[in-house]
């Protein structure tokens, strides 16, 4: 097509060589799929939203509550409950925490340039966890000069905490002289999971019966207790990272050249590490204090987007908000119905979704990795 | 040329660990011609080149200064840098699979970037490569695939602070004979347009086809530099490799290099040895 446009456009210029223009410039951009692929995330991202605002276990229809609110009918209280109380903010809860999770994975493995990292596998959520943790058991300990005007965002905070302190110690641990080391990446991961792990479990022991009740609940990985209080504080945290996270693309597309490569670049390559170092900590922090540990999100998002569209992260990042925030609110929906009027708690849904997907992603990587 | 204009090395040493890496480097490069860094493996010349494109020139001991035209590389911010100079490194890896021409236009960004990185491509002759995964291609051709990044990065050989300067790692190692001779016809043309270039080399016949100027480095010092037929000596080589080196001039073709361990007949040879 493009062939038949040059020669009929311009009589005497070389039409083979511009149509071959064409071609190459075709093939090799992607940015133009990726936004497109843009545009029907929006729209799968609102159908998601649409059909968790429309699923519960209250028999409360959506559809007849919006027909009625839309004709100036009074909304029966009921349902006024269950859509303001409960799904609004556990929809959005839930496209916070995905968003959240499906960037953070997709700034790891740009920052460790490797497309097996991710927060969940390294043991980062697990520093967040136990940073979630102290705060719920030791909380009461922290000085009213602290503790005050920290008040909703505590756990949160100490997530937050958590996360960065162990990300920057796997980064410390797995990259020497610019270059990561896989396999050291994912043992440095198992090391620090483990000790959190074990950090965690002290910390469970000493809690007294009212602090284990929110500790349980916390740690089932769940949406269920989304509450308005809860959804501003861990958004407060997670959008300012979400934000931030595409001015870091340009930093992160020539650091998959290496670390001199991206400073011949003219990238400040410090900066754009520890501002990746320091968004990965707010969105994982926050998202593991919002609904526990929720496993596979950053690490699926960001691998079937490349596939779809290419790793430029201009692309990759915003696109992995909108596919992780609809695919965890589908992982809500599913956790919601299938033993209804039962919930399962969704991180077994996205581990059972995830894990297969993973272990293709490792087949498929196996030849290209140097394990 | 004028001297603020060109690129000047002064005093650099380098220690990392307590080895002494390089000792006291000393020497100018001029815009407007190619000045080929040769020495024996490990004697510095891939550090030297870190140091002259500001990637480590922060850990030099003090008392060094690199100028590229009258810029301070050492205080220099990396942008203002990166519109000056582009590096190709000896090896470069790619970590996710981006396309050749994703990979050219990580150089070439802005309007006319798109241009620039197919003119790029078009240069070292893989116009029809763009689409392809860059991680698909051979070593040579991903060689080349870097070679036309860093030509996207600076556009024109001169800009409006003056010459620009392109440095070559070891840019041919890789490559067969023609593209060999391609890639040195590219940094020869490069230069003869007004920039600067400064390209680490194994091969001396290359480096004496094609460098005006030569810094012969041994153990990290610099025991020669200057123009081509006078750094590139029989004393001066076999000291710096430690074997018996001649250089010959060859009619129609100027200096090349004969090893002397091989066994080429004096009198079938129309080859004069300079003494
Ligand atoms: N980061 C480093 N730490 C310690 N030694 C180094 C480092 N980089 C290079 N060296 C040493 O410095 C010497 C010069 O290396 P290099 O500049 O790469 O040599 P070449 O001339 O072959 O390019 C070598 O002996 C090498 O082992
Ligand atoms: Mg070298």
């Amino acid at each position: 097509m493009a062939a038949m446009t040059s020669a009929e456009g311009a009589p005497g210029a070389p039409s083979h060589a511009r149509s071959d223009i064409g071609e190459v410039l075709h093939a090799g951009d992607r940015r133009q799929r990726a936004r497109r692929l843009r545009l029907i995330l929006v729209a799968v991202l609102l159908c998601c939203i649409a059909a968790s605002l429309a699923t519960g276990a209250a028999g409360t229809s959506l559809w007849a509550a919006l027909w009625d609110g839309l004709r100036g009918q009074e909304v029966a209280l009921s349902d006024r409950i269950v859509l303001w109380q409960i799904r609004l903010p556990r929809t959005l809860m839930g496209m916070g925490v995905g968003a959240a999770l499906a960037v953070s994975g997709a700034l790891m493995q740009g920052l460790f340039r490797n497309p097996l990292a991710d927060p969940g596998i390294v043991g980062v959520s697990a520093g967040a966890g136990l940073g979630a943790i102290a705060a719920i058991v030791l909380g009461g300990l922290l000085p009213a000069a602290l503790a005050v005007p920290l008040g909703i965002y505590t756990v949160p905070v100490a997530a937050f905490v958590g996360s960065w302190a162990s990300t920057m110690l796997l980064y410390r641990v797995a990259t020497r002289a610019g270059r990561t080391s896989v396999a050291v990446m994912l043992l440095a991961g198992i090391a620090l999971g483990a000790l959190t792990g074990a950090a965690s479990g002290v910390l469970v022991y000493l809690a007294d019966d009212n602090q284990l009740r929110d500790l349980t609940f916390w740690g089932m990985g769940s949406l269920a207790g989304a509450t308005w209080t809860k959804v501003g504080a861990g958004m407060a945290i997670i959008l300012p990272a979400l934000i931030a996270a595409p001015f870091l693309a340009r930093g992160l597309n020539a650091l998959a050249l290496g670390e001199a490569a991206a400073y011949h670049l003219g990238i400040r390559i410090q900066r754009v590490k520890n501002l990746a170092i320091l968004a990965v900590a707010a969105a994982t922090g926050a998202a593991v204090a919002m609904s526990g540990g929720i496993g596979f999100i950053g690490i699926v998002v960001p691998h079937l987007l490349r596939l779809a569209s290419g790793p430029d992260h201009r692309d990759l990042l915003p696109n992995a908000a909108l596919l992780g925030a609809s695919l965890l609110l589908l992982a809500d929906i599913i956790s919601r119905v299938v033993i209804a009027p039962s919930e399962l708690p969704i991180g077994i849904v996205t581990a059972i979704l995830g894990g297969p997907f993973f272990l293709w992603i490792l087949l498929r990587q196996r030849g290209v990795l140097d394990l | 040329m004028t001297l603020s204009a060109s690129l000047s090395a002064t005093d650099i040493t380098l220690r990392l660990r307590r080895t002494t890496i390089l000792d006291q480097v000393d020497f100018t490069a001029d815009p407007g011609e190619v000045t080929a860094i040769v020495g024996p493996n490990g004697s510095g010349k891939t550090t030297l080149l870190r140091v002259l494109t500001g990637e480590i020139a922060g850990q030099m001991a003090p008392g060094g200064q690199v100028r590229m035209g009258g810029l301070d590389v050492v205080d220099a911010d990396p942008w203002v840098l990166a519109r000056r100079r582009a590096v190709l490194a000896q090896q470069t890896a790619l970590s996710f699979p981006f396309t050749v021409l994703e990979v050219v236009r990580l150089g070439a960004e802005g309007p006319g970037g798109a241009a620039r990185a197919l003119a790029a491509l078009a240069r070292v002759d893989l116009a029809h490569y763009g689409g392809r995964l860059y991680q698909e291609l051979s070593g040579g051709e991903q060689q080349r695939v870097q070679l036309a990044r860093v030509l996207a990065q600076l556009d024109e050989p001169v800009g409006p602070h003056g010459p620009r300067w392109l440095f070559l790692d070891e840019p041919v190692s890789a490559l067969d004979i023609a593209h060999q001779l391609q890639v040195m016809e590219i940094a020869a043309d490069f230069a003869r347009r007004g920039g600067g270039v400064i390209a680490v080399m194994h091969d001396l016949n290359l480096t004496a086809m094609y460098a005006r100027k030569v810094v012969l480095l041994q153990q990290g010092r610099c025991i020669g530099a200057g123009p081509t037929e006078e750094v590139l000596t029989d004393s001066l080589l076999s000291r710096a490799y430690g074997c018996d080196l001649r250089m010959g001039v060859a009619p129609g073709s100027g200096l090349f290099l004969l090893p002397q361990s091989a066994q080429i007949p004096h009198e079938s040879s129309d080859l004069e040895l300079r003494s």
